[in-house]
């Protein structure tokens, strides 16, 4: 069986082509049949370097030929067979010799491989030379070192060239014919075609030709895809003896859906736009610009310098507090916030700045910002209230005008309260929102009372977008903006708390006390406040106070006397009239003062309005106190004795133990004077009307009558 | 979120305002390793906090190897020690629907609850002023079954069903696609489907049985176009969250 005499090379080369490869194929097939766990390593090891050597051969048939290999029809009975048998039995059991006799047979795989050249393939028979052809190396790179030893260890080399020639063609040959075969074996619904030096060989068992059906049978292409099961199943085991996972009989079915999938994204990817602007794309671009106001044009550089301790807040360090208490954003997005709180300052004449919190949307959210304009810097809008006033007098003038044909209204819509001055009440500070840190900031309105009340009577989502439209009963007056800026007010009123102490009254008295603007409205830092121990502050609410003012009901800081008002027009205007059913008198609304303990803030439904807490209970010594506001959930409070800070992150609603209901809308109003004019009456039947006709004519009767009689009777006179 | 990935998944969450304190955050990692390790599930996730006026109880979840049974639901105040929840029955939710309120922070805390029951004596039917006591564990419990059946989710794909019958999860899921993640329709309920089997067949025959098994969120109601009953937002990240809005605190983070 080792014979090597060129001739019969030759012959064999040429005779037994197709039928090496079924032999071969054979060979390979039955190894499992010996035992499985071993034909499984070479098999293996057979596709692992036939991965990476995939250089020279393209790719349709590669895996054919690879996969050919568990399927090939085992040898039949021929004469070559005994030897594969005998080669096989030693592959199976991966002794050297054998492999290295493989692998010598595998140089002459000139056409697969790169660079080997067969020098000492021609010792070996012709069958193993053209099955090693065919086959692309068994354990070849395993074993590179042996055949290396192996070729060294040939000692007849230099003769061997001769017939390694012959060889080399004949592999040629054999490799032209191989392809041909391949190529025609991939074309679909073809049986395999056994070429006509195979045909010589013999029968073909019958069992090869079961294996040769079912193998056909694979090969068959689906027509809903284009692709063959043989084809299929053969990428899916490349992929998993590369990818190597885990219990890769569970998820068999995932990597077919994926290898499947993975065919069809390669042709999409060419038409496939990879530039695409992505929203996070943007995002960072917005925020790059952030990271980057190291240069700043020097505007006023001194005053920079002046007010830039006092503006921009520490908020890295408030982070960090409200961090202990379980509060907050994360460092990353605390930390953007941060610079884009700087941005805000540098860009606008800022003199105190506070990073009031975060209100979340449905689509985006709320960065707020609380700002203090410098004195005489901010721009006011005085426009609003004029129009308003002009509007309702132009309205008046216009009832007086017309005659008295209709009926008179006498409804008179409430008059619109004034909303505060600024750096008064609920519009002592103005606020900057954005919708990430990098947008740019936009200026909230200041508030005006009706929205006030009429947004304690809603709840509804902040969508994210300052102008939408707010729908909702009673109806609002005004978008999203000024939505938010009425609930930024009312979260300030209600849950804005520094420790007793901090703040302090100022030194002006006596002034406001008589007038019905009550109420100190004006505090100071206290220069004396030497902190209050934590515990202390954990313990008893009546050690933090207030320092926003509370809204009254009538969505003011201070009160407004809307009588005051009336009586004013009412002098001007005499010819209004009575029936105005308007109270002389409006109690007068009263809130707690400024700088009131928190303990008296009121309950809801037995739920203390606050809730404190120790910031950690393992370390109480560096602890800090953190309050929780139950009446507004999402605003926080902490304070280490001597620092404090207020917080507010959530969907900007109060709570309500019961889900939100609106409100009824009120009975109809009575607007007209009920009186003949208006009063709705029956229109007559027509045997009314004739009755009225009748009667009606029969007074005219009467009045002729009479008036003839009377005639007659001073004719008579006469005579 | 997994115990194993807990920290990355709590920055991840922090856009909402929502963290934990670095102590609670060291006390839980540890914790939950050992509660893994006693009770020995197959994963545990921390579920979240419930706040309480008093205290707060954190809200673990222990998970078997078939990811639809039930879970097993353990609760602790320090994060430290943790204690095992009952399993939810309809007459706790029943019973506990009727209280109100924040939470006490105090398991043994009981709700008191008047109830006007009609009693029989005789001929006469009259009614009584009956005072249920409702423990707090008990409405703890519901109250987490209830989140859990309306607001539980998982991407499609994440897990998958083989025929014998367990759910596992699904090794090569790689996380969903941007354009897919903004769509509610690649996102199931994570709990037993109530209206699978009232699909029409040709919806049905889209569905794939091994990855589809489970309710899609996108037939909840409410579905007006302003309020979703679930709402994806896309975050600076790549991430994108869902919120729930019912329950109003309720984020899912799919990176």
């Amino acid at each position: 069986m080792e014979d090597s005499t060129s001739p019969k090379q030759e012959k064999e080369n040429q005779e037994k082509l197709g039928e090496a490869r079924r032999s071969w194929e054979g060979k390979t097939a039955a190894s499992p049949q010996y035992s499985e766990p071993e034909s499984s390593e070479p098999l293996e090891a057979k596709q692992g370097p036939e991965t990476g050597r995939q250089s020279g051969s393209s790719r349709p048939w590669s895996p054919q030929s690879r996969a050919r290999t568990p399927l090939g029809g085992p040898a039949g009975p021929e004469t070559s067979s005994p030897a594969p048998l005998s080669r096989r039995e030693p592959s199976s059991t991966p002794s050297p010799p054998a492999p290295a006799r493989q692998d010598l047979a595998a140089p002459p795989q000139s056409h697969r491989t790169t660079s080997v050249i067969p020098e000492a393939g021609t010792p070996y028979p012709d069958p193993l030379e053209q099955s090693s052809d065919k086959r692309e190396s068994v354990p070849l790179h395993t074993s590179q070192s042996e055949r290396n030893t192996f070729q060294q260890s040939q000692q007849p080399k230099p003769h061997l060239c001769g017939p390694r020639d012959v060889s080399y063609n004949n592999a040629k040959q054999k490799e032209l014919r191989f392809d041909v075969f391949q190529e025609a074996d991939s074309n679909s619904d073809c049986d395999l075609q056994l070429p006509a030096p195979g045909g010589s060989e013999g029968a073909p068992s019958m069992l090869e030709t079961a294996i040769q059906n079912a193998k056909a049978y694979l090969l068959k292409t689906s027509s809903k895809s284009g692709f063959n099961l043989y084809d299929h199943l053969s990428n899916m085991l490349t992929k998993i003896l590369n990818e190597r996972p885990e219990n890769a009989v569970d998820i068999f079915e995932n990597i077919s859906q994926d290898v499947k999938m993975a065919h069809f994204s390669k042709k999409f990817d060419a038409l496939h736009n990879e530039n695409e602007m992505l929203p996070t794309y943007e995002i960072a671009e917005k925020q790059k610009a952030l990271f980057l106001q190291g240069h700043l044009e020097g505007v006023d550089q001194e005053l920079e310098d002046e007010i830039a301790e006092n503006a921009l807040p520490n908020v890295m360090e408030s982070a960090f507090y409200f961090e202990q208490a379980g509060v907050g954003l994360g460092t990353d997005e605390t930390y953007r916030i941060f610079l884009a709180l700087k941005q805000l300052t540098d860009t606008h004449p800022i003199q105190r700045c506070r990073f009031w919190g975060k209100i979340l949307g449905l689509e985006m959210n709320y960065i707020v910002a609380e700002v203090e304009f410098r004195e005489g810097e901010d721009e006011e809008e005085v426009e609003e209230e004029d129009v308003a006033e002009e509007r309702d007098n132009g309205e008046s003038e216009a009832d007086e005008d017309e005659e008295d044909e209709l009926p008179k209204s006498f409804y008179k819509a409430p008059q619109a309260i004034p909303k505060e001055e600024s750096r008064t009440g609920a519009n002592k500070y103005v606020y900057f929102v954005c919708n990430e840190p990098g947008r740019p900031w936009v200026k909230l309105p200041p508030v005006i009372p009706a929205q006030i009340v009429i947004a304690r009577k809603i709840k509804k989502f902040f969508t994210g977008r300052l102008d939408a439209p707010v729908i909702s009963y009673p109806p609002f007056p005004g978008n999203e903006s000024n939505y938010l800026r009425a609930q930024i007010a009312r979260i300030s009123a209600g849950t804005h708390v520094s420790p007793l102490g901090f703040y302090q009254f100022g030194e002006e008295e006596g002034e406001e006390e008589e007038e019905v603007e009550g109420g100190q409205n004006s505090f100071e830092e206290n220069p004396d406040f030497e902190g209050i121990q934590v515990t202390d502050l954990v313990e008893s609410l009546s050690n933090w106070v207030h320092h926003v003012q509370h809204i009254l009901s009538q969505g003011r800081c201070n009160w407004f006397n809307s009588i005051q008002k009336n009586e004013e027009e009412e002098e001007e205007g005499e010819e209004e009239d009575e029936e105005k059913e308007e109270p002389d008198y409006i109690e007068q609304e009263v809130g707690p003062p400024l700088l009131t303990p928190i303990s008296e803030d009121l309950e809801i439904q037995n739920i203390p309005p606050w809730t404190t807490r120790l910031s950690s209970n393992l370390i109480p010594q560096y602890a800090i106190a953190v309050l929780q506001s139950n009446l507004w959930p999402g605003a926080y409070a902490f304070s280490n004795g001597k620092k404090f800070e207020n917080f507010y992150i959530g969907w900007g609603h109060k709570y309500s133990p019961d889900n939100y209901t609106p409100p009824v809308p009120p009975p109809v109003y009575q607007e007209y004077p009920s009186g003949p004019e208006i009063t709705e009456m029956d229109d007559p039947s027509v045997e009314e009307e004739q009755a009225f006709r009748a009667a009606q004519e029969a007074v005219l009767l009467a009045a002729e009558n009479e008036e003839s009689e009377e005639d007659e009777d001073e004719e008579d006179d006469y005579d | 979120m997994d115990a194993d990935s807990l920290l990355l998944s709590l920055e991840l969450a922090s856009g909402s305002g929502q963290g934990l304190s670095p102590d609670r955050r060291a006390s839980l990692l540890t914790s939950l390793m050992l509660v893994k390790r006693d009770y020995r599930y197959d994963r545990v996730l921390f579920w979240g906090r419930i706040l309480g006026l008093v205290a707060d109880y954190y809200i673990a979840q222990g998970l078997s190897e078939d990811q639809l049974a039930q879970r097993k639901t353990l609760y602790s105040l320090n994060c430290t020690e943790w204690s095992l929840l009952p399993p939810a029955t309809e007459e706790m939710v029943a019973q506990s629907s009727v209280v109100k309120g924040r939470f006490m922070g105090d398991p043994s805390y009981e709700y008191e609850h008047t109830e006007l029951q009609k009693v029989n004596e005789g001929d006469k039917v009259f009614e009584e002023e009956i005072v249920v006591q409702i423990k707090e564990e008990t409405r703890l419990v519901s109250v987490i079954d209830q989140i859990d059946k309306a607001v539980a989710i998982i991407p499609r794909g994440a897990l998958f069903k083989t025929p014998f019958g367990p759910t596992h999860v699904n090794r090569t899921f790689e996380g969903l696609s941007l354009s897919e993640a903004k769509k509610l329709s690649s996102y199931f309920h994570f709990r037993e489907p109530v209206e699978l089997k009232n699909k029409t067949l040709l919806e049905k025959a889209d569905l794939d049985p091994s990855l589809d098994f489970m309710d899609s969120l996108e037939h909840d109601i409410p579905k007006d176009e302003e309020t979703g009953a679930q709402r994806v937002k896309p975050k600076d990240t790549v991430s994108v969250k869902v919120l729930e809005l019912h329950s109003s605190g309720m984020n899912w983070i799919v990176k």
